[in-house]
């Protein structure tokens, strides 16, 4: 009589639709996806959450998710997630981005919602190539990596260098938590997932703007096998996209990114005035040795 | 009755798109639309509305996006170079079908241009503003009241048909005041159970979108909403006739230049000449209904623009050769005067008589 | 009544803009068509500023006046801008405390008075817009006193309430 338990060890969380993405084999998206989707669904907030799909690989994600969606014009996200977060504060709102998208483009969008302090969350795919147009120059691509248009490898004496979105973003202080991960491992995808459930609570919680980058992979245009590609990614990526948190206004001993921003002006009479619990903050010093910390990433 | 009271156009559109229930306005500083800007910023936070000045046009008509999907009322504003940057939104708005209200408060062009009034931007307003195949309407206003009647209007319009809609005004029309009576404030406003709010358990979910990768898909949804358009153009035309019924010229004129050429089709018909004011309220959709009804009757029209010829298009395409279409315009900034135009009509009319 | 054009000319700063505001809010309470255009952009960053105030019975065609009646002159290059404009027969209101160069036009009515040493010497510093204000309506007889009372106590904005009574006072000062 004696049956075996069934037990569920693996199935699809809810949010995310029965749907065949368009993402590659072995492409990290899926991971990410489905990362983001069962943080929804642990926090339960399927029926609370809205998100933006930007331009790039992810274009079609208002299909693979079953909460509320919006797609944005190319960069735009951050500004049309602040349209609909200002209309439903009470709603969590989260835009998905890739390198271009988000640092390139989409730029001016990218940190002006952030020095906003708007209360969205960003989750950042860096794969240090445009993966949907079929392999060009990112803004992230590494110096002297070969891409289609870049077809001699990345001259930075011509193209420039690559941005660090999670060290430049660290300087604004409408930025709560600033986290970059990878998902290269069972350990770091544990990481990865332990992070965009932490972006997205401190959404809930009213703590402030918040963005997990992903270190990420494009065997597709990179030319080479999942796991080379991870390879490749582990050797040249990592040290220059160092992982770690860059910002987390809580861990520093604020309450939320408004106290820490308040605390760093200080001595700024009227940017203090209408902050009449000055006294109680942590010390101006203890904001600068963060910041100065987060410029380094914390490994 | 509403007390009136004296304020700016640029205020008075405002003031009711308040009253009409907009509570989000995103934009960015440019003149001669600040007041507008400023006028929310001062009057949102009272009333629990959001005046928000974005980092740039592109940013600001992206988040009337984000917001009109999430089912507000809600607007933009700027001035012409500014309407350039907001292009590609409003293409994305047409393209999903969301309802919201931009304003350009004309000036001067092209490129940085002048800052004095201008109506050069009605090909942007009419022929599309931004790629792709789409339409919106587009309301001329040329008094400050009617800038606070068509303000009040638009919202219901533009939820009504899903569409971006616009009201074309120029430096001239507002910055200066007038008497103006405003609009009762709405206490109700339309459902929008299309909008991205959260499904909230208890509904399928609900997409803002204008990507088909399938062109049949996409050629299909072009297809619905040039639907919707042929029943915006029986339904909503607007335009007024003054001295219509017996003249030999009628002057066409929107904005701004048809209160000049109204001055000008006075003074004509002070001289014995059967001059008449046609004056379209929507320039999309044109007037047609009412112009068509002149043709055979009228023996010459003038189109008088702020611009180097641009409406006069459209006043061809109705009158159909019928009768000759003239253009009297000034650009850059210039506003043409009551006596220039009526020398043209005073032109017009000797050539008629030969 | 007859259409009265108004332009007022000056310096940035003079409450030109608000002195037509107040004669045009007379034209509203009396139930006058009216319209009030600026002059606007860096000219308004204390070069020549203007406005324009149309009061008539008819529906106002361009609010910007090509050919005012009555001009309203508080600075030499708004007077030397503007004179030739004034339409024969018209009324030129000059503040002779600013202005310097001396009128040429022999076919309209030039009523010159010094505004503003006027309304400093009466402790009335920066009311000379209103001064000559006064000074028109007392040659033109727009309107009625009440109105134009009534005007200054809706255009002076309720923060600055305790202004009315000065610029009663500077109204009546040109008056005189």
């Amino acid at each position: 009589m004696a049956q075996a338990e069934e037990k569920i060890v693996y199935e699809r969380p809810h949010s995310l639709a029965k749907f065949v993405t368009n993402y590659c084999p072995g492409c990290t998206h899926g991971i990410v996806n489905r990362l983001v989707a069962e943080v929804i669904d642990e926090l339960g907030i399927e029926g609370e959450t809205i998100g933006v799909s930007p331009v790039g690989c992810s274009v079609m994600m208002y299909n693979f998710f079953n909460c509320d969606f919006l797609e944005a014009a190319h960069g735009r996200a951050p500004a049309v997630a602040t349209g609909v977060k200002r209309v439903h504060p009470d709603k969590v709102v989260f835009a998905y981005q890739g390198d271009g998208d988000l640092a390139s483009i989409g730029m001016a969008e990218t940190v002006h919602a952030a020095t906003r302090g708007e209360k969205l969350t960003i989750i950042f795919i860096n794969n240090a190539i445009y993966g949907m147009t079929g392999g060009q120059m990112a803004p992230t691509s590494l110096p002297n990596q070969v891409t289609q248009t870049s077809p001699y490898g990345r001259d930075v004496s011509t193209a420039g260098y690559p941005v660090r979105v999670c060290e430049l973003l660290s300087s604004l202080d409408g930025v709560a938590y600033l986290e970059r991960v990878t998902v290269d491992s069972p350990k770091n995808i544990r990481k990865a997932k332990k992070a965009i459930k932490k972006a997205f609570q401190n959404q809930i919680d009213g703590i402030g703007y918040s963005l997990v980058e992903v270190v990420s992979t494009c065997p597709t245009n990179w030319g080479m096998t999942p796991t080379d590609a991870f390879e490749w990614m582990r050797e040249n990526m990592l040290p220059y996209y160092p992982l770690g948190v860059y910002r987390d206004v809580v861990a520093e001993g604020f309450a939320n990114a408004a106290e820490a921003a308040a605390a760093r002006a200080a001595d700024c009479p009227i940017a203090m005035a209408d902050n009449p619990q000055l006294a109680a903050l942590p010390s101006k010093q203890k904001v600068e040795d963060a910041m100065n910390k987060a410029q380094g990433g914390e490994r | 009755m509403a007390e009136k009271v004296l304020m700016k156009g640029n205020e008075a559109i405002a003031e009711s798109a308040i009253r009409a229930g907009c509570r989000f306005f995103f934009g960015y500083p440019i003149t001669p639309q600040t007041e507008l800007a400023a006028y929310m910023a001062k009057r949102m936070p009272k009333e629990g509305g959001t005046y928000l000045q974005a980092e740039s046009e592109v940013a600001a008509i992206n988040m009337v996006y984000g917001a009109s999907a999430a089912g507000a009322r809600v607007m933009t504003s700027s001035s012409s170079p500014g309407v350039s940057l907001k292009s590609e939104g409003v293409s994305y708005i047409a393209g999903a079908d969301l309802p919201c209200l931009i304003i350009n408060i004309e000036r001067g062009g092209p490129g940085l241009g002048s800052i004095q009034p201008s109506q050069s931007d009605y090909w942007q307003a009419t022929r599309a503003l931004g790629h792709g195949d789409f339409q919106m309407v587009v309301y001329a206003p040329s008094t400050v009241q009617e800038m606070a009647d068509l303000a009040y209007g638009a919202f219901d319009i533009a939820d009504k048909y899903r569409t971006p809609v616009m009201i074309l005004g120029d430096g001239m029309l507002g910055q200066m005041m007038e008497p103006v009576e405003l609009p009762e404030p709405r206490t109700e406003l339309p459902e929008k159970p299309w909008a991205t709010t959260g499904h909230g358990n208890k509904r399928e979910k609900n997409i803002a979108n204008s990507l088909y990768l399938v062109a049949e898909e996409l050629e299909k949804t072009n297809f619905e909403r040039f639907e919707r358009y042929e029943v915006i153009k029986a339904n909503e035309q607007m335009s007024e006739e003054v001295d219509c019924e017996d003249a030999d010229i009628i002057v066409v004129a929107f904005g701004a230049s048809s209160r000049i050429a109204r001055s000008a089709v006075r003074a004509a018909r002070e001289e014995g000449i059967k001059a008449g004011l046609f004056r379209p309220i929507t320039l999309w959709p044109f007037p047609t209904d009412a112009l068509k009804a002149t043709v055979g009757k009228a023996k010459a029209y003038l189109s008088v623009e702020m611009n180097m010829g641009q409406m006069v298009d459209d006043v061809r395409l109705v009158v159909e050769g019928a009768a000759p279409v003239d253009f009297y315009g000034r650009t850059g900034g210039v506003i043409p005067t009551p006596a220039e135009v009526l020398d043209k009509i005073r032109q017009i009319n000797e050539g008629l008589g030969e | 009544m007859e259409e009265m054009r108004v332009v007022f000319a000056g310096f940035g700063g003079q409450g030109l803009l608000f002195a037509g505001k107040v004669v045009a809010y007379a034209g509203l309470l009396d139930d006058h068509e009216v319209s009030w255009l600026p002059s606007y952009g860096p000219e308004m960053r204390g070069g020549t500023a203007n406005c324009s105030v149309t009061l008539s019975d008819e529906p106002i065609g361009s609010p910007l006046i090509m050919n005012p009646n009555v001009l309203i002159a508080m600075n030499n290059p708004s007077f030397i801008k503007f004179e030739n404009e004034v339409t024969p027969g018209g009324k030129i209101f000059i503040d002779t405390s600013l202005v310097n160069k001396k009128p040429e036009r022999e076919d309209c009515e030039v009523f010159e008075l010094e505004a503003t040493n006027m309304a400093e010497e009466a402790g009335l510093k920066g009311l000379a817009n209103i001064v000559l204000v006064g000074k028109m309506l007392k040659e033109t007889g727009f309107c009625s006193y009440e109105t134009i009372e009534a005007a200054i106590r809706k255009t002076v904005p309720a923060r600055k309430a305790a202004l009315i009574d000065k610029n009663l006072e500077a109204l009546k000062l040109g008056m005189q």
